[in-house]
């Protein structure tokens, strides 16, 4: 069977003045039908390019190079602006990770939800009106029908991601790119805003691709993750291999530097270094210059992503590391030890 | 607080302002050496110092300044602005005979000036860094440079001696009549240039800002066609920093008049004012200035209120 959503070899360049910046370099992967995929990476990783990308709304001096993004098939990518407008909002829909600054502050809530509606269903705008006090309802801001004609400087933060989520929901898409849905909330709102996406989600059998930089959030609303580093796919894997088995020395990095409850040590675990200069990125291993296995083949050879788990009974388990065909002298020498079930954990932290 | 009483409560902060003006303008003409008297006097030479006299004397003219002031302001109270030294005539009347002609011509530039600036500046901001906003700017750059009245010189050069396509002579019609345009069109375009220019500069940086913003992604991201981002989204967001300048112009549009009147023989407040001042005849300066302050007054009153309309956190504040 087709994947909803398949991205094939993506390429996105931004043309500085400084130099070519591949954000995102020859990056593919796969979104079933109401799968929950998580992106996760840290800052300038190609995450939200890679959102944006879905879109085409990479402004210039960015540019998709190359690839194909193929949804139900159809090549997003050979489609003229007037096709590609009626994916976008309609098959695509599309959450900030800053929703004061998403909503535009000279329209009411309502409004914004409605002009979708009105744009791609051909609603009437009576009919609009009532399916975006129908969807502020199910994102759960009480008395809809009053605050339909709120404007955005009305609503508290909390709120005002229910609207963009509404927004985004609002022609019942296929696909729903969060990128960042919580970070600009508090602990609390933000356990509220998942819960939120994951029953509706569910409701509407919406595949979601969300992207993150917080592996809380991944183990509470994933399926299957892929990390990404440097503009690439580093890991791809089911969530629950990804937390109990991960294959790249970088997942494992990642992992370790989230604070444990009970761990005595004085500072956080951190991976040394920062993130590579993407116009002058490293030789072989891009990860190489912080991986503390690192080996002089590293150095030379760049890995290419092999599946290490086999996807007999589900989806498959891949990393990009030189270990896995066999050229590591040394081998990866990390355990992962369980010391209580870390989604467990999370989840019930973010419950409390 | 409701737009009622932010109204109100800025047409009484306007007194204040108005009261200033009066003073200065007032204080001005003192400390400038001669009189309506001495203007007289220097037309005719045959008039004998006893009847100059007698005439400061019937003008109030021999007073202590303080005392002329307070005079004049008891009568600005009561509605009286005072006579026109020179003709007898009432100060009010003539103001209110010209001030159709002063309107007119303001609003055309004002109406000309919104009509260039508001589609060149978002064209140029859509185009930022291409050949048309390249050009746009420099147009710009040139209309806020060129002084006024060497422009009106130009175009009166060019478009009404040589081409012969205006008239050169003073309004012949009503103001009302349609033909009217034809006088109206070249100084119209004179007195609101360099307003023009200024406000696409503003638009252009304000509109280009605005574009970087994240709702604009989003309202993309809805699948919105481009022209509904730009005009809907955009637009609006974009015109609350052009409403603060446009308020700012209308000050510039008021002076500009006194020298585009001036240059295309047009029978307004301007051309008033100046021969007033050749003449010193300080009621008749007094009140066009007074009337010119409660202008501007009223249009930075105006640009509020638009504000509020385009921005609903701004309303919220009243």
């Amino acid at each position: 069977m087709m994947a909803l959503l398949e991205v094939n070899d993506l390429t996105v360049s931004f043309y500085t003045q400084e130099g070519v910046v591949t954000a995102v370099d020859d990056l593919s992967y796969t979104i079933e039908r109401g799968e929950k995929f998580g992106v996760v990476g840290e800052s300038g990783a190609g995450k939200s390019v890679t959102a944006l990308s879905l879109l085409r709304l990479i402004e210039s001096p960015g540019e998709i190079e190359s690839g194909e993004i193929l949804l139900d098939g159809d090549d997003l990518l050979e489609m003229t602006t007037e096709e590609i407008r009626q994916i976008r909002g309609n098959r695509i829909g599309m959450i900030f990770q800053d929703a004061q600054t998403a909503l535009n502050p000279v329209y009411t809530v309502g409004e914004q939800i409605s002009e979708a509606i009105r744009h791609h269903l051909e609603y009437d705008s009576d009919e609009a009106r009532e399916r975006s006090i129908e969807l502020l309802d199910q994102v759960g801001i009480p008395d809809a029908e009053n605050r339909y004609s709120d404007y955005p400087h009305e609503f508290s933060g909390g709120m005002q991601q229910r609207a963009v989520i509404a927004m985004a929901l609002s022609c019942d898409p296929d696909v729903l790119i969060a990128d960042e849905p919580t970070t600009a909330l508090d602990v609390t709102t933000e356990a509220k805003i998942l819960d939120l996406l994951e029953d509706l989600t569910d409701e509407f059998d919406t595949a979601i691709q969300l992207i993150t930089h917080d592996l809380g959030v991944v183990a509470e609303l994933c399926d299957r993750v892929m990390v990404m580093y440097a503009g690439q796919a580093v890991e791809k894997a089911p969530v629950e291999e990804l937390y109990y088995d991960p294959k790249h020395p970088y997942t494992v990095g990642l992992m370790s530097s989230i604070p444990r409850v009970g761990d005595d040590s004085d500072r956080l675990r951190t991976i040394p270094g920062a993130m590579p200069d993407l116009i002058d990125t490293p030789t072989g291993c891009r990860f190489h210059p912080r991986c503390p296995y690192a080996e002089e083949a590293c150095t030379r050879t760049e890995p290419d992503m092999i599946t290490t788990g086999n996807g007999a009974n589900g989806p498959q388990q891949s990393a990009r590391c030189l270990e896995y065909t066999n050229d590591l002298q040394h081998g990866l020498g990390f355990d992962v030890t369980i010391d209580d079930d870390l989604s467990e954990r999370v989840r019930g932290e973010r419950h409390e | 607080m409701s737009l009622q009483k932010f109204i109100l409560k800025r047409i009484l902060a306007s007194v204040p302002v108005l009261f200033g003006v009066s003073v200065v303008t007032f204080a001005l003409m003192h400390i400038t050496p001669g009189d309506i008297v001495d203007q007289l006097v220097a037309a005719n030479p045959n008039v004998p110092s006893h009847e100059a006299a007698r005439l400061r004397r019937e003008f109030g003219l021999d007073q202590p300044v303080w005392v002329q002031y307070l005079d004049w302001m008891q009568g600005v109270l009561t509605g009286d602005f005072g006579e026109v030294y020179s003709s007898s005539r009432d100060v009010s009347a003539v103001v209110l005979a010209r001030l159709p002609e002063t309107i007119a011509l303001g609003l055309f530039g004002w109406v000309f000036a919104i009509l260039i600036a508001i589609p060149g500046g978002i064209y140029a901001a859509v185009n930022k860094d291409q050949l048309g906003d390249t050009v746009s700017r420099f147009v710009a750059l040139s209309g806020i440079s060129i002084p006024n009245f060497w422009l009106g010189l130009m175009l009166m050069a060019v478009f009404a001696v040589q081409l012969d396509w205006f008239p050169t002579l003073d309004p012949q019609t009503s103001l009302l009549s349609p033909s009217m345009l034809w006088w109206l069109i070249l100084p119209g375009v004179t007195i609101g240039t360099a307003a023009a220019a200024n406000m696409m500069r503003i638009m252009r940086t304000s509109m280009a800002e605005e574009l970087n913003k994240e709702y604009v992604t989003a309202a993309r991201a809805k699948g919105l066609p481009e022209r509904t981002v730009i005009l809907k989204h955009v637009l609006r967001n974009s015109l609350i920093s052009v409403t603060t300048v446009a308020a700012f112009l209308t000050a510039s549009i008021v002076a500009g008049s006194v020298v585009v009147e001036t240059v295309f023989g047009w029978p307004g407040l301007g051309r008033e004012l100046i021969d007033a001042v050749h003449l010193r005849e300080i009621n008749l300066i007094l009140a066009i200035t007074l009337f010119t302050g409660f202008f501007i007054v009223l249009a930075n009153l105006l640009a509020d209120i638009v504000y509020a309309l385009l921005d609903p956190r701004i309303r919220d504040e009243y």
